[in-house]
């Protein structure tokens, strides 16, 4: 008998939005749990399914960056809101329902959910709940084992509370953005990157999972509230372990180590495509981290031991360390010798590490990438033809995981979430059609 | 109130950042980690920080690093609130102590290469021979099976190949990282979900299982851009290429300003909405012209927005613009340093540092609480472990003898601190 996946029988309601909650709820739905996500046609939720907004025109997806304006076969297909490549991919194993709950009566359903859940989630701006009427008071009197997990950018308490922030900017705030990028380069040269989101989607999920352990023993819900800056801090926390121990602040190290002894570390160029136009993507990089004594001698060998390298005062870290930058400009005529696979895996079957730096389109043909089928094609609802999809994180060899069900479009589960679940009539399913809670698509008035 | 975790035992022995930091959440949450360190520690224990400063290091001048194995800050954040036994898995008597603490655990984790353990004799087949509900959940590089899987790995190489590091940079440069080892503590977290999910099949259905987490599919999958831009690939054909977020949007971006720099996007809807109540309502803005959508693409505008914005940046400090910005809910973010945070009135009333007491390291302020449970919350119970520091307590624990536990020490197979 196959076992069950670990949360199967969890109902989360799941208000989040943007990628931290969108992910989090991912990470719960692949373990099992029935997630819903509330929609509501009236309403654009910031990048949650599109950016900017449900209106896309076909000439906004026929340029720009792939992750931004990629659309399948660069159209924006009937339902352009249920495919962006920017949340399309968070979307398996869940279902959808709309519902506007802006009103009583939306309000009043939402309720009746929350009574046959077992968790809500939300990760909105302070203010978006109390304005909807949806406290952990008002749930907790609904269902007393709810979990309500609210996850703002700077807490539900403090100065910062009414920041509006994504997790860019939250970056900035905790550090992240002076100790990332060049070293001879100010903050205005980095690309805006979105870890916060990753750490507090994988934590918002472990965070539920905890709770839902204690109330497996104790009967209790519980209210969980994330600063997704507080939270985000663990990412940086040598440098927050520096300041703590010694009163400095940490250096902006580039790509070099923040261990001293793990030089020269760094990324080298390769042998281009044709001619190695980086605005064409054809640039190639490969990432090299020579982290022990050991590892310097192999790299020595490797590259054929050549003059500048035989010094046995580079034998040891603290002179590889002070001459790091001469010794990357060495490294980097080496390797422009060869293409960065053939580096890839010569110096790794040597013992070194090293990887190239993959840009997306070579994903998905990477033979790790195949072997371990991290993708999976998936077809859609909207008849736009099937891709391949990214499967979970990791698996339960003892339970069936996997995608069981592909991206889910907007509204998809109405019958499910209202007449399995709630158990209404063709004629309330009608009045509630006319009334705007049931729906599809996005309203014409957004458009 | 105690942490959700007091009745899970977690047999770790994860070295480095990513397990630890995976098995720390399981400790800071009330759980019981007993981690299970080689003889001479934990390789992180020779990484800084150190309370010395680096500049002796290279000077040489620096004690041996031996002496540094209780100073690292890497170890003592990863590791707080875990106990610690020094273990030769090598020897007989490092294993005989190994099988007895598996007797007591809800989860074995590990981060060995792979092969390693059932080189050990103390592999998956053998856990589960021993005890059929306990799982084992194993975090390397690249997976336990697949073609890399023997190839080693750090922040620099996972995050390269797995994550969106290509377009992360300037286009005429070479692709630039994050901080750190921030793509392994992301891991990490992404991790504690696994084991999580282990534990609750182990205990609720008896099932125990070999979970494989590969650092790098956490990455090839994950959420910083990398699911969006491959995505976006299969989709479209076309790829993501390294570029700035500023310099080319209207109140977008880094701006420097008066004592640093600040994060801004006030631009589009939100320019519409809001830049004439964030900017004070300056005379030359109420021009009807900045009304037009159009100026948002247009660089002449963008321009001559510029040399009146760069003024007004001048006059401000970033904490009056963030105050400005949260008035009119324009996204905002001052970049701040590690020592403003550290001093924030803020993060410093919201209880996001914590007091600890090292015998090494002295008295210190360090990050705590990754969120606040309401029944079931974080809490600080110990400093991270000297190497071995609870060796004799712990097989005390397990019902060894005091014959036998100076026997193990004599032998050298454990570890313990006298």
């Amino acid at each position: 008998m196959t076992a069950q996946l670990p949360l199967e029988g969890i109902r989360v309601l799941d208000l989040g939005g943007v990628w931290a909650g969108t992910f989090s709820t991912l990470l719960l739905a692949d373990q099992g749990a029935e997630v819903l996500k509330q929609e509501n046609q009236f309403v654009w939720q910031p990048n949650t399914r599109a950016v900017p907004g449900p209106n896309i025109s076909s000439q906004m997806t026929q340029a720009g960056p792939g992750w931004i304006t990629g659309f399948p076969n660069s159209e924006p297909g009937p339902r352009p809101w249920n495919y962006h490549p920017m949340f399309v991919s968070l979307y398996r194993n869940k279902r959808s329902f709309t519902l506007d709950i802006r009103n009583e009566k939306g309000h009043e359903i939402l309720g009746e959910l929350a009574k046959i859940s077992d968790v809500v989630i939300e990760n909105s701006a302070v203010g978006t709940m109390e304005k909807l009427g949806v406290s952990y008071e008002w749930l907790k009197e609904l269902n007393p084992g709810i979990i309500f997990l609210r996850a703002p950018g700077y807490g539900l308490t403090g100065d910062y509370v009414s920041a509006r922030t994504m997790g860019s900017h939250l970056e900035g705030v905790i550090g992240h953005q002076l100790l990332r990028g060049y070293r001879n380069e100010g903050p205005d040269s980095n690309s805006a990157i979105f870890s916060a989101d990753y750490i507090a989607g994988t934590q918002i999920a472990f965070a539920v999972m905890s709770a839902i352990w204690e109330r497996k023993k104790t009967g209790k819900g519980q209210f969980i509230e994330m600063a997704q800056a507080e939270n985000a801090i663990a990412m940086f926390a040598q440098g927050y372990m520096q300041y703590a121990i010694t009163g400095t602040e940490p250096d902006r190290v580039g790509n070099q180590s923040i261990y001293p002894q793990e030089s020269p570390t760094g990324i080298y160029p390769c042998k281009p495509e044709g001619d190695g136009d980086p605005a064409q993507g054809k640039d190639r990089w490969i990432a090299i981290s020579i982290s022990t004594d050991s590892e310097w001698k192999i790299f020595r060998t490797e590259m054929g031991n050549p003059e500048w390298a035989i010094s046995p005062q580079l034998e040891q870290w603290e002179n590889r360390y002070s001459q790091h930058d001469e010794l990357d400009k060495n490294i980097a005529e080496w390797t422009q010798k060869f293409t960065d696979y053939e580096l890839f895996h010569k110096l790794q079957k040597a013992g070194v590490p090293a990887a190239p730096v993959l840009d997306a389109s070579r994903v998905p043909t990477d033979e790790h990438v195949q072997e371990r089928a991290l993708y999976s094609p998936q077809t859609l609802q909207d008849p736009i033809g099937e891709f391949p999809f990214p499967t979970p994180l990791f698996d339960f060899p003892a339970a069936n995981g996997g995608i069981r069900r592909p991206p889910v479009a907007m509204g998809q589960d109405n019958e499910y979430v209202y007449r399995e679940l709630l158990g209404i009539n063709d004629e309330d399913w009608d009045l509630l059609e006319a009334e705007g809670h049931i729906a599809t698509r996005f309203n014409d008035s957004l458009m | 109130m105690t942490g959700p975790l007091t009745d899970v035992v977690v047999l770790d022995l994860t070295q480095e950042i990513a397990g630890p930091y995976a098995t720390k959440l399981f400790a800071d949450f009330g759980a019981e980690v007993i981690k299970v360190e080689p003889p001479n520690g934990d390789p992180s224990r020779k990484l800084g920080p150190f309370p010395s400063n680096l500049a002796d290091w290279q000077l040489g001048s620096a004690p041996a690093e031996e002496k540094h194995l209780e100073k690292s800050g890497t170890f003592f954040y990863f590791n707080t609130n875990k106990r610690s036994i020094a273990v030769d898995l090598e020897s007989e008597g490092g294993k005989e102590v190994f099988w007895r603490l598996v007797d007591k655990a809800d989860v074995v984790v590990e981060s060995f290469k792979p092969g390693k353990m059932d080189d050990l004799g103390i592999g998956w087949e053998a856990i589960s021979s021993r005890k059929a509900n306990l799982p084992l959940v194993s975090i390397t590089n690249f997976g336990q099976t697949g073609p890399y899987k023997d190839y080693k790995g750090t922040d620099l190489v996972l995050y390269a190949y797995a994550g969106e590091m290509y377009s992360t940079g300037l286009i005429d440069r070479e692709p630039v990282k994050m901080y750190g080892t921030a793509a392994l503590v992301q891991s990490g977290s992404a991790a504690a979900t696994a084991i999580m999910g282990a534990v609750m099949m182990g205990r609720w259905q008896g099932v125990g299982q070999h979970v494989d987490f590969s650092i790098t599919d956490s990455h090839l999958v994950g959420v910083d851009r990398r699911h969006a831009s491959v995505m976006g690939y299969q989709f479209s054909g076309r790829t993501t290429l390294r570029a700035p977020a500023s310099g080319t949007r209207l109140l977008g971006g880094v701006y420097p300003c008066q004592d640093g720099w600040v994060d801004l996007d006030g631009g589009g809807a939100r320019f519409h909405r809001s830049a004439r109540q964030f900017l004070g309502h300056p005379e030359w803005l109420e021009d009807p012209k900045w009304d037009d959508p159009s100026i948002h693409q247009n660089p002449e505008m963008i321009e001559e927005f510029n040399a009146y914005f760069y003024v007004w940046l001048m006059e401000h400090t970033k904490r009056e613009i963030w105050e400005r910005a949260r008035e009119s809910r324009i996204l905002c973010g001052p970049l701040f340093t590690i020592e403003e945070v550290f001093k924030d009135e803020n993060f410093r009333e919201r209880g996001v540092f914590q007091k600890a007491s090292h015998s090494f390291l002295g008295d210190f302020e360090f990050p705590g609480r990754p969120f606040i449970m309401s029944e079931s919350p974080w809490e600080y119970r110990r400093p991270a472990p000297l190497l071995g520091e609870h060796s004799a307590e712990i097989l005390d624990e397990c019902a060894f003898t005091t014959k036998e536990i100076s026997r193990l020490a004599i032998s050298g197979n454990v570890g313990v601190r006298v």
